[in-house]
């Protein structure tokens, strides 16, 4: 699909010369830190207990501020009649934006982590591995539908709110696993224990892809 | 013909209410509070039916732009919510007496909350988009993920709350109970599947004059 | 025999709330022909032209473009048109190379550099070609818009006050660029509210007011004073 592949190059190229996003996520992220320490206090029992949850709410939050923004870029530049206009299918499009944004979400994710792991003082060592799988599985769950709700919401007059709105209720269950799944990996079990949140997770995926796909020209057509 | 479905739905509401509360069994430890599962039960279960109808009236309307698809839609997910928020009361009132709370993270509340919150947005989003056209479009695409997130939400709460706990004694399952009590459960299902047709009927209805009186 | 025209409307009428923007709307532009719709502000002029770009559905009636429905066969229809609006459609971080790739390639053209080069040249860029378009004053970024069109060679040309904000260069060279478009073959259907030079390269005037268009006729047979004049007069009319 190389229009998908031109979607991707675009907005990587246009990242690259503004770089707005990833530096406020950078930043974002180092906030999230300050204040999960501040409000959670220097326990490190407590914090040790409530790690995976706070991993996941940091990644959700980070998540929502970047995958808001999927086709700003568009609305700035109003580009978003041409895309509209442009001949062809647009599931190219929603799979240009959904690869954009998971390596988007990928790299906040593995500066998080380092974040997590030099504030906390985690030892990842072993986990590692089995914490990129469940990561990953988890983030493109939440890509596919973040990307064709901000699609959604992009036209829309109270985005900022009926984004996170939208989208929050929809990922309980991804939440749910993958937090599940964190929790069992970092205490050093085999993926093979949580192979039912992964499967959940796998199913998750796929269905969200294809959902995306499919319905993604009904979205667009404005 | 509304007014009969009216008259027909009133009759069975009476009929459930009666087998709930009066013919059926008194429960051992939980007393007459537990009667308040043929409310509780029924209209889970006739949220999702609405939820379902949601789902095919969404990928209709996508498929044939029919402005009764989407009607049919809107007012599926307006009375599922009712239902569903009528779940959750019905779940409250039954968990204060019996387990001291209001809320417990029990595995059918939780499922039902998220479900709510769900399809709160869908309304949500119908309502924030003022072209009526695209509105209908994207409520269906919402519909549409919201139906598939439905077993995907099932499984992972389910999951999350009986793997390392014994499972809720909010979880009759059929299988297990006196006919007499399953009889009493289905009666109160027809009853508020009657009520469900009777107020979508109403709702498309107003709908439908809402958009005659607009174009 | 007299061809199809490549733009028909019929009875169009758009509703936006309770507000009806267009009311019975009829209009024909043929292979080779530009019209111009003069109307005021708010008058409905950009509403047409969303309706017959797919961006806006009718509320009743018919646009036809190239052959295809507007309401029921967008596709068909995008295909075959290039919009110029006020909506820039460049990204501006991007170089005006860059941007033509993009859309080029969006639109499913492969795209050679060969090819980006010439079309780049038809419209002046080619020095322009590695600088971002956030230094392009509105004349260069309007050429861009319309190097993406000289790529995707598309039947009708629908044009949103293409002449607004342009210098005297511009404006001679857009100009020249519609006319050499008319000769091969498009039609071009333009919006404006000014009687300058803009209205040289129409062949013929149409006047929306009130919904529909209240006058059609050709150029030639006005002077400048009469269409000023009788646009005036119409737009008394609706207020």
């Amino acid at each position: 699909m190389r229009r998908a592949f031109i979607v991707v190059w675009k907005d990587l190229l246009v990242e690259r010369r503004s770089k707005e996003t990833l530096n406020a996520l950078f930043f974002f992220a180092l906030l999230l830190l300050f204040i999960f320490q501040f409000s959670l206090g220097p326990d490190r029992e407590r914090l040790a207990g409530t790690l995976p949850g706070l991993l996941w709410l940091a990644f959700i939050l980070s998540g929502l501020l970047g995958l808001g923004r999927t086709f700003v870029v568009e609305r700035e530049n109003d580009c978003w009649e041409g895309l509209l206009l442009s001949p062809g299918d647009k599931s190219a499009i929603y799979v240009g934006k959904l690869a954009g944004n998971l390596l988007l979400m990928l790299v906040v994710e593995a500066i998080l982590l380092v974040l997590f792991t030099f504030f906390f003082n985690l030892d990842l060592g072993g986990a590692l591995p089995a914490l990129a799988v469940v990561i990953g599985l988890g983030t493109v769950a939440f890509a596919a539908v973040g990307t064709l709700f901000a699609a959604m919401t992009a036209q829309v007059r109270a985005r900022e709110l009926l984004f996170p709105v939208l989208l929050l209720p929809v990922q309980a269950p991804v939440l749910l696993a993958t937090v599940k799944a964190t929790e069992a990996v970092l205490l050093g079990e085999p993926l093979g224990s949580v192979a039912h949140w992964l499967k959940l997770l796998a199913a998750a995926d796929v269905v969200y892809v294809a959902v995306g796909v499919l319905t993604f020209d009904f979205v667009l057509e404005g | 013909m509304t007014r009969l479905v009216g008259g027909v739905t009133l009759a069975a509401l009476a009929a459930g209410l009666v087998m709930g509360f009066g013919i059926a069994p008194r429960e051992a430890t939980q007393g007459n509070v537990q009667r308040i599962m043929y409310l509780h039960v029924p209209s889970v279960w006739v949220a999702y039916l609405a939820f379902a109808v949601v789902l095919v009236a969404s990928i209709a309307y996508l498929i044939r732009r029919a402005e009764a698809a989407d009607r049919l839609a809107h007012a599926s997910a307006e009375v599922g919510v009712l239902f569903t928020g009528l779940t959750i009361a019905t779940g409250s009132i039954w968990g204060k007496p019996t387990w001291g709370t209001w809320w417990t993270w029990d595995a059918r509340l939780t499922s039902v909350a998220i479900l709510f919150v769900m399809y709160l947005g869908y309304l949500l989003l119908r309502g924030m988009i003022e072209d009526r056209e695209r509105g209908a479009r994207f409520a269906a695409v919402l519909g549409i993920v919201a139906a598939f997130n439905i077993p995907l939400v099932h499984f992972s709460v389910y999951w999350w709350r009986t793997l390392h706990q014994p499972p809720s004694l909010m979880k009759p399952g059929p299988g297990t109970m006196p006919g007499i009590i399953v009889t009493a459960l289905l009666v109160n299902f027809v009853a508020f599947s009657l009520l469900y047709v009777y107020f979508v009927a109403r709702r498309a209805r107003l709908l439908r004059r809402e958009a005659e009186a607009a174009g | 025999m007299i061809p199809e025209p490549l733009i028909r409307v019929t009875g169009l009428r758009k509703t936006f709330g309770n507000h009806r923007v267009l009311d019975g709307l009829e209009l024909e532009v043929r292979a080779g022909e530009a019209v111009a719709v003069l109307g005021a502000n708010g008058a409905g002029k950009t509403t047409l032209l969303k309706v017959l770009a797919t961006l806006v559905r009718p509320t009743r009636g018919t646009a036809i473009v190239a052959g295809h429905d507007c309401a029921k066969d967008a596709e068909g229809v995008r295909r075959e048109i290039g919009l110029v609006a006020h909506g820039s459609y460049v990204y501006e971080d991007l170089t005006a190379a860059e941007n033509l790739t993009f859309w080029a390639t969006l639109a499913g053209l492969r795209l050679s550099a060969a090819a980006r080069a010439g079309a780049l040249a038809t419209v002046e860029l080619d020095r322009a070609a590695d600088e971002r378009v956030r230094t392009f004053s509105a004349g260069m970024k309007r050429r861009l818009c319309l190097a993406r069109f000289v790529l995707a060679r598309p039947r009708v040309l629908l044009l949103d006050e293409p002449f607004a904000g342009l210098d005297q260069r511009a404006k001679k060279w857009l100009e020249e660029h519609l006319a050499s478009f008319k000769t091969g073959g498009g039609a071009i259907l333009m919006t404006t509210h000014s009687f300058g030079r803009e209205l040289a390269v129409a062949d013929r005037i149409a006047i929306l007011a009130g919904g529909a268009i209240a006058l059609d006729t050709a150029r030639g047979a006005l002077s400048a004073d009469d269409v000023q004049r009788l646009y005036a007069l119409h737009a008394e009319d609706v207020s």
